[in-house]
């Protein structure tokens, strides 16, 4: 029996669905089968940021009314016999699912595979409401801004009251320069807001975009930084122990050491 | 300001200044209001209750009242800021 978790945060544009194809590719090169469940229905992207845009047929309201069988809106990915993904519909209207039907397919697909991952839309209506109805556990992504810090307290508050107990916490997009300057709130500073536990750090980093660019999660690349930190969150979700990341700022100028002359660091 | 003290500024130490701390601090404060959910009529009604009870023995200075919602280090404290003009003795 598999867990099924979802990856939520409330503001939009901070990771999530990166966050859901990252966590899915990396469980899935730690050989679980996996699959992935878009279910931002009307604005699909996971897809695409997984490079499987091409091969879709059927789609999550196909599956839940059927108009085909679970198995066959199931895309299987190439490059991992063991990974799946359920893509959003794009054309549907995003009242098409209901609650129930989700908690339906989210436990036929939990007999099947060992991790579901949900990807949450943007928001707290509706789709929110879908996405965290058949789920057992909770991802929150957040960036280090007040907005996104503000949209995680309210998330984590709604699934509290939603039940889905003890969501864990990813904060993406850390520029170790500018926490180093002052001028972004440190992993210490949102932990001690966010009343929640860490699951992991991701920082910000070019990759990210460039693997967008080419559909091919960051995970697949052993170089990518932010790729190492989505490969040790997805271990320590097998419950694997793995340390925090120690990020570094990137580059050593002239005008850094001079920054750090003077910030006594 | 000396010359070590702009530079010190100007290069970001984790002084009360420096932009994250703005930002804590903006959190917190917004947090406040979103976690407990208290509307603004509800803060204005609590702010006519105060006078009017507190009115009944002290003479108050209405229009420097001040209520407002602080996060403290393990909670949320109502803050009032009340200025006493006289007290009333006969009553």
């Amino acid at each position: 029996m598999g867990k099924v978790i979802v990856i939520t945060s409330g503001k939009g544009g901070v990771g999530k669905t990166t966050t859901t194809a990252n966590i899915g590719t990396a469980l899935a090169m730690l050989d679980k089968k996996v699959v992935m469940v878009d279910t931002d229905i009307g604005l699909r992207n996971l897809d695409v940021v997984l490079g499987l845009e091409n091969r879709i047929v059927y789609d999550i309201v196909d599956a839940v009314r059927g108009n085909c069988r679970l198995n066959q809106a199931l895309i299987k990915d190439k490059r991992f016999g063991n990974m799946y993904l359920l893509p959003a519909a794009q054309t549907k209207d995003k009242t098409a699912v209901t609650e129930e039907q989700m908690v339906e397919l989210c436990d036929k697909l939990k007999d099947e595979f060992d991790f579901v991952i949900i990807d949450c839309p943007a928001g707290i209506e509706h789709g929110f409401r879908n996405a965290i109805a058949g789920a057992e556990e909770a991802i929150v992504v957040t960036t280090p801004e007040v907005s996104a810090v503000r949209d995680a307290d309210r998330i984590i508050g709604l699934l509290e009251a939603a039940e889905v107990r003890s969501p864990r916490l990813i904060i993406n997009r850390i520029r170790t320069n500018m926490v180093q300057s002052g001028d972004m709130m440190s992993v210490d500073d949102i932990l001690s807001i966010l009343a929640v536990e860490l699951l992991g750090i991701v920082p910000d980093d070019d990759a990210i975009i460039i693997s967008t660019n080419r559909g091919e999660p960051t995970v697949m690349d052993d170089a990518s930084q932010p790729g190492q930190a989505y490969r040790n969150i997805a271990r320590r979700l097998c419950g694997e122990e793995v340390p925090l990341m120690t990020l570094t700022a990137k580059k050593n100028s002239f005008f850094s050491r001079l920054k750090s002359l003077f910030s006594g660091e | 300001m000396g010359i070590v003290s702009f530079l010190t500024r100007f290069f970001g130490k984790d002084d009360e200044l420096s932009s994250k701390n703005v930002a804590k601090e903006r959190l917190r404060l917004v947090l406040v209001h979103d976690r407990l959910d208290i509307s603004e009529k509800i803060m204005e009604n609590l702010r006519e209750d105060l006078i009017a009870t507190i009115g009944k023995y002290m003479e108050i200075d209405q229009s420097a009242l001040e209520v407002s919602l602080s996060r403290e280090e393990d909670g949320v404290a109502l803050l009032a800021n009340i200025p006493i003009m006289n007290v009333r003795r006969t009553s």
